[in-house]
């Protein structure tokens, strides 16, 4: 029968694609999970992150506990764990590289503090009426040290440096609480707005804005409002679909869940194994397959959003309306300051049939760059295409460079190159077979006219491999005096490259100045192609032995970035938001007129300022 | 008198500046030491220096690029497509035609940079160097920052222009200093010269037509032209920001259009930075002396020709004394830029579409170029023979020579206590230096028995009245052209002394309007009234010329012959301007034209002298009544009205009067056809008037 047919090849494509996902993002074991005894629930809860997030993931760094990256006693690379195909494997040339990009040395530590000292945190001031209301409702809650801080931060370069270093915070939030439904979420917004109590919402935590750092000055109780338990699938619509799903899902969860069914999302930001549905509706999220799938905006049908107002949703999910401004948008990028979003409708694709790495070197950046324009102008842009300049090329060289599996020497043997010039560009084709073959030779095809030469399906791999990998990379720099950080802007194509060389120029010259003495690295990857510009991500590390303030010179150097990027036509942000962190360019960002406006919808939803977080305006 | 109070505060709150002032100048102080580059010459084969290795360190990155590669990067660039189909839909010609077009004005302007003619160029310049000059001294501190700003971001070399002889000067020292050889923006007429103009082309010069106002497609190859060869870091690009030699030895007002053009790429974020290098080229004795004060005089330029400089020969059998050149430090468009300009205004238009710079960028730009000119006089290495023509333009008379020497000590204090780039023989007596400056000089001053005097070159046989006075005339124009080297040095407290023997009362308001009157002679940076005003305040104080108890500035005793030499110093830049004003209130007949103008002043000026009214000779100098001209328009004395073909000057007499009165005071011109002046129109009464709106001092209001 037809039907029986179609769902055996939509489970077979569903297994291909769950071994796609367990390959190259992680070997996720499903007793991982479930580990949580749900309270008010009759279904097992099938979330990855426990209440106790600390459990599996670390207090003071990127990720799970279990996987790090560390040099051994031989001075070798080595990955820990076993959840990503990285784990246990041996990097011997990655401490070469390490030490001679930063001048560092694997004998000169500057270890973590090994555990929080709870004493140092902040007593709890807690609001006892609300805390009283709060217990009747049966929502649990917590005040525990551990808790509270582990939410008190995202992952800022100043957020963790403090972690590590055992700094004391000088605002946590006062407590926890984890809702299981949108109406548990009501209950406690309610609560709140009795009792003047500051809630700020807590997705997966990734945020790199200082979006979940608490106002020093807020003198009411704080509760972090930690959506982690709302993390069901509670309906698929496969006739229109779409799926309707709780907003404290991580992006991991949601992808296997709808897998199981035959279906995807097609959302995959670089944060997508911690990150939470919520959050990226709250910052404009933009994952890396947006060509085929778009971003989050693109993505959402219909919201549910918990204001202090009450509760925000369309009565219906048109595909579009013109029904004045899309209320949506006043939502998308909010950043937790107007309410808790607990509910998405969201586009699903059913799982591609074929999917089909590769990867192109280039001379130059300026010809990788021209032919990602080319690629936008056709409009043939595969699911992903990202260009990484020289430096990042070295990196992925020399972390590769003995792995035991499939080491493509291709990368070598492109003669009349200048290593030191040369550039990669990476793709991921995905639809039904033909058409992937076909689309990948047209794009091959426009490579070529800019000197591009293909470089391997392999090469293509690996650098979506070090996506997920490359953020635990940070928190070893930190173990021998290396700072690092991300950032990312979005500008026209036409000044791309000008922005590229004037933003490196701008923190090497800005390092110099304020006495970093060693040469930084600054590296900038082209991640986004649109039609009318681009996603440039830079990364940006130097090596801290002798200065005094290791993160406020990183914090004055970034600041100084920012001002170029702006002074060069990029934007403050495409997809990591503004946070606390880039507040002060939004007027010159949006006018002073339209942080009016923002300001005014706060006003009119949120007259109390119970979402208290003070992101964005 | 709101005014006065308000001022007496400003000078009250002026004693605590002083301090500072005083540490903000003080690293101007220092300066490097010279080399002089033709003592190897002398020591070795010209030849073997005109051959050897020549090989120098480029803008980081950039692959060396053939001239003519260049050119193709011009004529496919946006930038110019955009323009070309522009005109082409304005003029209806098809756009290959108006391509066809800019590829030929790009052919005429384009250089052909090429290291053969470069090293023809160094063997004959050796030559010539070592006969005209005793020493070319270059501070090779300069010439190591110069090196290193070159490698790091595209390089602007900006020198004063006082002589056909700086451009291949400076191409010589590059060469010489094995750094990158500068591409040059020449005018056009040099291109009249055949064989020379060829000769420049290929040692870097590009010629650019003194004027096209109206042609866009000329102003973007042009513009083009020059950005991509800034962007592509192709070589260092070097231009006159004064527009074209000085013929007075004073700077001149800086020109933008070029300054625009090489900033541009900045603002853009094309280049990360540019540097700007401020080139200070001294001359002992000028080439074109006296050549410079018969043009100023009324005798035209010659054309250009090659001809004529065949003829310059003659001048190789003169001693020429030293030249100086001082490289100074490299400016960082991007370090000035902070803070005054927004480079996000131009994120919303597209890059290659020509448009008008903003207000702001235009006044960055000429706030700019104002300082790099300021930067170039502050490295100007001054003679003794400077401070002494001073001193005889003060005493047209004569002087006893021991009166002379004397003075010139005092003056040499006085010099080095304002921070001039003295050039002094160390350990030499005074008397030994005075008389080889006087030696050196001959040609302008003669020493008869005890007495020094300017030369009046000795006519042969009986000669007009007028021909005696214009022979006066060049010599007074060529000794003033050595005064006016000093200037800079003592302009600010020269006219703050004006102001105080004018009227002790209102001294800034009187500082104020002579600083405005003059900014057309001086450089004096747009808005920087009241910074000068302290400058001339600390200077005066500082060598105890003045003194400043709480509200007040007053004369000390020993302050006289300061404010007298002060006085006196800027006294023919009075008497200039206030001849002009008489002319115009008393002569000029209605519908004078803008042509008209420059004869007419002269030989009113003339009538004077004759008559034995007026002792100033500089009046004669076509450069001061343009100024004074400048002066009156901006001042709107005067208006210029279109007629016809013709601009017609139109004078409001009433003002023009008041100026001539403020200026008159103390003024030893007598009047001739006087007219009577209403006593109670005051100095500040005029000078409120003056100031109304916009002209109103910032602190004032």
């Amino acid at each position: 029968m037809a039907s029986d047919s179609n769902s055996s090849e939509s489970q077979r494509i569903a297994q291909q694609r769950l071994r796609i996902i367990a390959g190259h993002l992680q070997k996720h074991k499903d007793d991982d999970s479930g580990t949580i005894a749900t309270e008010c629930k009759a279904e097992a809860n099938k979330g990855t992150v426990p209440r106790k997030r600390q459990e599996i993931m670390k207090w003071n760094g990127w990720g799970y506990s279990d996987s790090k990256f560390l040099f051994n006693k031989k001075g070798q690379a080595e990955f820990t764990g076993k959840r990503y195909r990285l784990s246990g494997m041996v990097l011997p040339s990655l401490q070469d590289w390490f030490e001679n990009t930063f001048g560092a040395s694997v004998n000169h530590k500057s270890p973590a503090t090994p555990a929080l000292n709870a004493s140092a945190v902040p007593p709890a001031s807690l609001n006892e009426a609300f805390v009283e209301d709060l217990k009747a409702t049966g929502i649990p809650f917590s005040h525990e040290a551990e808790d509270r801080v582990f939410r008190a931060h995202g992952h800022c370069l100043h957020e963790i440096f403090a972690l590590r270093e055992g700094k004391k915070f000088e605002r946590v939030p006062d407590m926890v609480v984890w809702p299981n439904c949108h109406n548990d979420v009501v209950k406690i917004v309610e609560l709140a707005c009795k009792h003047n109590v500051c809630l700020i919402p807590y997705g997966g935590g990734t945020s790199v804005t200082s979006a979940l750092e608490c106002p020093p000055e807020e003198t009411r109780c704080i509760v972090s409002l930690d959506t982690s338990q709302m993390n069901r699938i509670l309906w698929i619509d496969e006739k229109n679909l779409v799926a309707h799903v709780e907003a404290g899902i991580i992006g991991q969860d949601l992808e296997r869940l709808l897998n199981e069914s035959g279906y995807c999302t097609g959302h995959e930001p670089d944060s997508m194994e911690f990150s939470s549905l919520g959050g990226w509706v709250a910052t404009r999220a933009s994952g890396m397959k947006k060509n085929v799938y778009g971003n989050i905006e693109d993505l959402v049908i219909h919201l549910k959003v918990v204001t202090p107002r009450g509760v925000i949703e369309k009565s219906c999910q048109g595909p579009r309306m013109s029904t004045g401004p899309d209320i949506h948008h006043f939502i998308l990028g909010s950043e937790g300051t107007l309410g808790v979003v607990t509910e998405v409708t969201m586009k699903i694709r059913p799982i591609p049939e074929y999917q089909k790495y590769g990867s192109v070197v280039f001379p130059n950046f300026e010809a990788g760059v021209a032919c990602l324009r080319e690629v936008a102008k056709q409009r043939c842009a595969p699911a992903s295409i990202r260009l990484m300049d020289n430096e990042q090329f070295q990196f992925g060289k020399s972390s590769f460079k003995t792995l035991p599996f499939h080491l493509c020497k291709g990368i070598y043997i492109f003669k009349g190159f200048d290593p030191h010039q040369l550039v990669v560009a990476t793709l991921l084709f995905e639809g039904d077979r033909e058409r992937v073959l076909q689309h990948e030779k047209q794009v091959y095809d426009i490579a070529a006219t800019f000197g591009g030469l293909a470089a391997g399906e392999d090469n293509g791999q690996r650098g979506y491999i070090l996506t997920f990998v490359i953020a635990y990379l940070r928190d070893l720099g930190m173990d021998y005096y290396v700072v690092a950080e991300s950032f990312e802007t979005s500008v026209p194509w036409d000044r791309v490259l000008d922005l590229c060389r004037n933003v490196k120029e701008r923190i090497n010259r800005e390092c110099k100045e304020r006495g970093v003495q060693f040469q930084p690295l600054t590296s900038c990857r082209v991640t986004q192609t649109y039609d009318a510009g681009a996603c440039v991500y830079f990364y940006f590390a130097f090596n801290y032995r002798g200065l005094a303030d290791p993160v406020h010179t990183y914090e004055r150097v970034e600041h100084a970035a920012r001002e170029e990027i702006l002074a060069n036509g990029g934007s403050l942000s495409h997809h990591h938001g503004v946070g606390k962190l880039r507040k002060e360019w939004m007027k010159e960002s949006i006018s002073s007129l339209g942080v009016g406006m923002l300001q005014s919808v706060k006003d009119y939803v949120d007259p109390d300022n119970i979402f208290g977080n003070r992101n964005l305006l | 008198r709101e005014l006065s109070s308000e001022s007496n505060i400003y000078i009250y709150c002026l004693n605590i500046l002083v301090f500072v002032t005083l540490q903000q100048r003080d690293p101007m102080l220092k300066r490097d030491c010279f080399e002089d580059i033709l003592e190897e010459r002398r020591n070795s084969s010209d030849l073997k220096y005109a051959l050897r290795c020549y090989a120098p360190v480029l803008y980081k990155g950039v692959t060396p690029c053939k001239a003519n590669m260049l050119k193709n990067i011009v004529l496919q660039s946006d930038q110019l497509h955009y323009v070309i189909n522009q005109v082409s839909q304005e003029s209806g010609e098809a756009p290959d035609i108006i391509q066809e077009e800019a590829s030929v004005i790009l052919e005429e302007m384009a250089h052909r940079l090429q290291i053969s003619t470069v090293r023809c160029f160094a063997f004959a310049l050796s030559k010539a160097f070592k006969t005209l000059f005793q020493h070319v001294c270059v501070n090779e501190e300069g010439i190591q920052r110069l090196q290193q700003a070159i490698q790091e971001h595209p390089v602007v070399l900006l020198p004063s222009h006082r002589s056909y002889m700086d451009f291949l000067l400076m191409s010589y020292i590059l060469y010489t200093y094995d750094l990158a050889l500068p591409v040059i923006a020449a005018g056009m007429d040099f291109m009249g010269m055949k064989f020379v103009g060829e000769m420049l082309r290929m040692s870097g010069a590009f010629f650019i037509r003194r004027s096209f106002g109206g042609d866009k497609l000329y102003w973007a190859v042009f513009s083009e032209y020059v950005k991509t060869m800034l962007r592509n870091g192709f070589a260092p690009i070097e231009f006159f920001l004064e527009g074209t030699r000085s013929r007075t030895c004073k700077s001149l007002t800086p020109k933008l259009g070029l300054l625009n053009i090489v900033i541009e790429p900045f603002f853009k974020g094309e280049v990360f930075d540019v540097n700007l290098v401020p080139v200070s080229i001294s001359y002992e004795r000028i080439l074109e002396e006296s050549l410079y004060a018969r043009e100023l005089l009324g005798v035209p330029k010659p054309k250009e020709s090659t001809s004529g400089l065949l003829k310059a020969r003659r001048i190789l059998s003169e001693d020429y004394g030293s030249i100086h050149v001082y490289f100074g430090q490299p400016v960082s468009v991007r370090s000035l830029a902070q803070g005054k300009v927004n480079r996000s205004t131009y994120n919303l238009f597209p890059r290659h579409i020509p448009r008008k710079p903003m207000e702001e960028t235009q006044s960055f730009v000429n706030d700019t170029a104002y300082r790099i000119v300021r930067l170039q006089e502050d490295n100007m290495v001054l003679k003794p023979w400077v401070l002494m023509a001073s001193l005889l333009l003060q005493n047209l008379e004569g002087l006893e020579l021991s009166v002379l020497t004397e003075q010139t000590v005092w003056l040499r204090g006085l010099a080095l206590s304002y921070a001039a780039f003295l050039d002094w023989p160390d350990q030499a007596p005074t008397a030994k230096v005075v008389s080889s400056s006087l030696a050196l000089h001959r040609g302008l001053a003669c020493v008869s028995g005890d007495r020094v005097s300017l030369v009046v070159g000795e006519p042969l046989g009986p000669v007009t009245p007028e021909e005696a006075l214009f022979n006066r005339a060049v010599s007074v124009l060529s000794c003033a052209s050595y005064r006016n080297q000093v200037l800079h040095v003592f302009l600010r407290p020269a006219m703050l002394a004006v102001a105080m023997l004018h009227l002790s009362d209102e001294v800034y308001n009187c500082f104020s309007f002579l600083w405005d009157m003059f900014s057309n002679d001086f450089i004096l940076c747009p808005g920087d009234t009241v910074q000068d005003f302290e400058e001339a305040c600390y200077l005066l104080v500082k060598t105890g010329a003045v003194q400043m108890p709480q509200q007040d500035i007053v004369m000390t005793d020993i302050g006289q012959p300061t404010l007298s030499f002060f006085n006196g110093l800027l006294e023919p830049f009075l008497q200039g301007y206030q001849v002009v004003c008489r002319y115009l209130c008393e002569e000029a007949s209605e519908g004078l034209t803008e042509k008209q103008y420059i004869p007419a002043v002269r030989s009113f000026a003339v009538k004077l002298i004759l008559a034995g009214n007026l002792r100033c000779y500089e009046v004669l100098s076509s450069d001061m009544q343009k100024n004074a001209l400048a002066a009156l328009l901006r001042m709107d004395a005067v208006r210029k009205v279109k007629v016809a073909d013709q601009v017609t000057l139109i004078v409001n007499k009433m003002a023009v009067n008041s100026i001539d009165d403020i200026l008159g005071k103390n003024r030893m011109i007598s009047h001739i056809n006087q007219t009577p002046i209403s006593p109670s129109l005051s100095l500040v009464a005029v000078a409120e008037d003056l100031y109304r709106d916009g002209l109103t001092p910032s602190y004032i209001r």
